[in-house]
């Protein structure tokens, strides 16, 4: 499924920072979504900021017009005041995409073991992030959000690090 | 030049040097002395001159020897000249660079200028006569005795005695003359006269307090003495208001404004209808200040002078109000002129078009580039527009958010 276009993408002042306040916010509510949506999409939980500014997502080529990178900046302060992104470096090169914030993800989590009767029970991450569900699809193919999502989970879940597989006890 | 006598350039006791000069070459007479250029110098006895490069080699004179002198100006290529006349040289005089000279006067030519200095000093010492109080040592030839001078009176010298004679005359009776009016003006105050011929008495009288007004503020400001007093600062300021100067001591030109800047904001109120009615409102202050002026033809305005009357034009009630945008740009507008009009109207524009740069806007509404730039600035600013800043330019778009 091709990646449906919002249409602030098409309108060449989208690609400019708004000097009106109101607008603005606007504006940049409209790149947080367009953003993780995005990553949502094309499965993305990392990204590398000098990668994003050639990517498709800041860069329209068909209007000729691309984010600044003062603006990519600005967005990506956006989506981190909002809990969907973290930094993984000092240096704010590479980040964390969260499509789904941690709290999201720990709630389905503790849903999916409730429902599956697993509670009080050790299990590996592996197996977490391998099942039917189709809720899970994001875990399939990334452990990272479960591990901050597990570990985030004030308390009511566990992690221990065992041999490369990580325990976990969600009670 | 035969009246110098050999010198040591030593000064003697009571004698002062008062003042000396180089570059200046001596002349006999007319024709150039066979010195070289060397430095001049003036003491309360004797003029001496020593030789730049040489300075053993220096000659004087004494003052009593000069019956007088006098400037002569400098030409093309010829410095200034200082010509002094000589008495002639006594019997026993000293031996000297020139035994004989046909001439009886001397010049002392300024190549390096100071002859204005110079001229004053001598004339000073010339006028005081420092050496009849205090004979130095060394024998003053004094030569000439009185018999011997009433025998030359014939000839040039005698000339020369009797224009000089008859200059100080001169000066005498013109200071003379001043010193009573002087007098006079220092006794009568503020009196009124009338008649034309007292008018300008009076008006010398009201110059003079004025002067001496300003004198006394001058110079309590530079010793920084306390404060000027209220009642000098009054009539300071009542004198300068008459002759229409602003008042530059407090600066209070946006409260009080002079009669000049009211008739000044009256008359533009008249003058500026028309034209902003035709450019639909609102002109920039440079496009009033180039109309107006270029009316005026002679007596053109400053534009600090437009500043000030076109502030004036809210408290005058007039229909013209002085605006400045937040980027800093002033305006005058028509008070009728509105807003929101405007801006609604600049939204239809851009949503008829799409979008507009501030120079497709200019032209399609007939405004100047400015105007249309603040005009869309200001309805981005209320939210009715957005922008798009690439490199293809600044354009506005309807605020589709």
């Amino acid at each position: 499924m091709s990646f449906e276009w919002p249409w602030q993408y098409n309108f060449p002042p989208f690609f400019t920072l708004q000097p009106n306040v109101d607008t603005r916010q606007k504006q940049l509510a409209a790149w947080c979504s367009l953003v993780l949506s995005f990553c949502r999409q094309s499965k993305l939980f990392t990204l590398d900021v000098l990668e994003a500014q050639e990517s498709a997502v800041f860069n329209n080529n068909r209007i000729h017009r691309k984010l600044s990178v003062e603006a990519i900046q600005v967005v990506f302060e956006e989506l981190r005041k909002k809990g969907n992104l973290e930094w993984l470096d000092k240096n704010k090169s590479r980040c964390l995409i969260m499509w789904r914030r941690p709290e999201e993800w720990g709630k389905l989590i503790h849903q999916w073991v409730s429902k599956n009767g697993m509670v009080n029970l050790v299990f590996t991450l592996y197996e977490l992030s391998n099942g039917d569900d189709t809720e899970k699809e994001g875990i399939k193919y990334f452990m990272f959000p479960c591990y901050i999502a597990l570990y985030q989970q004030n308390g009511n879940a566990s992690l221990q690090n065992y041999n490369f597989t990580v325990k976990a006890t969600v009670r | 030049m035969d009246r110098f006598v050999w010198a040591n350039g030593l000064l003697e006791m009571n004698e002062t040097l008062v003042i000396q000069q180089r570059g200046v070459r001596l002349y006999d007479g007319e024709d150039k002395a066979k010195l070289d250029v060397g430095v001049v110098l003036l003491s309360t006895h004797r003029l001496l001159w020593r030789d730049q490069k040489n300075h053993e080699c220096c000659i004087c004179i004494h003052l009593s020897q000069i019956i007088f002198f006098e400037e002569q100006a400098a030409g093309i290529g010829k410095s200034a000249k200082i010509v002094i006349h000589l008495h002639p040289a006594p019997e026993n005089k000293e031996p000297g660079p020139y035994q004989h000279s046909k001439y009886s006067f001397i010049k002392l030519s300024f190549k390096e200028h100071g002859q204005i200095e110079f001229y004053r000093r001598l004339t000073e010492e010339m006028t005081q006569k420092h050496w009849e109080n205090t004979p130095v040592s060394q024998p003053i030839p004094t030569g000439i005795g009185p018999k011997a001078g009433r025998t030359r009176a014939v000839g040039i010298v005698g000339i020369e005695r009797k224009l000089e004679k008859k200059r100080k005359e001169t000066d005498k009776n013109i200071s003379e003359a001043f010193e009573d009016l002087s007098k006079l003006m220092e006794k009568v105050t503020m009196v009124k006269f009338i008649g034309l011929d007292s008018a300008n008495l009076y008006l010398s009288l009201q110059a003079k307090e004025m002067v001496e007004v300003s004198k006394s503020i001058a110079n309590k400001i530079k010793d920084k003495q306390g404060d000027i007093t209220e009642d000098e600062t009054i009539r300071f300021k009542s004198y300068l208001l008459s002759m229409g100067i602003a008042n530059p001591v407090t600066r209070e030109t946006h409260g009080s404004g002079t009669k000049y800047h009211i008739q000044l904001a009256k008359q533009l109120g008249d003058m500026l209808q028309a034209p902003l009615e035709e450019r639909g409102g609102m002109m920039t202050l440079t496009e009033v200040y180039c109309l107006v002026n270029r009316a005026r033809g002679m007596e053109l305005l400053s534009p600090e002078d437009l500043v000030n009357a076109c502030k004036l034009f809210e408290s005058l009630k007039l229909p013209l109000r002085l605006r400045v945008f937040d980027s800093g740009v002033m305006v005058v507008q028509l008070q009728s002129h509105s807003e929101e009009e405007m801006i609604a109207s600049a939204l239809d524009n851009v949503s008829d078009k799409g979008s507009l740069t501030a120079e497709e806007f200019a032209k399609l509404l007939g405004l100047s580039v400015l105007l249309a730039k603040e005009r869309l600035l200001l309805a981005e600013k209320m939210g009715h527009l957005c922008r798009d800043d690439s490199v293809e330019g600044l354009r506005f778009y309807p605020n589709l958010f």
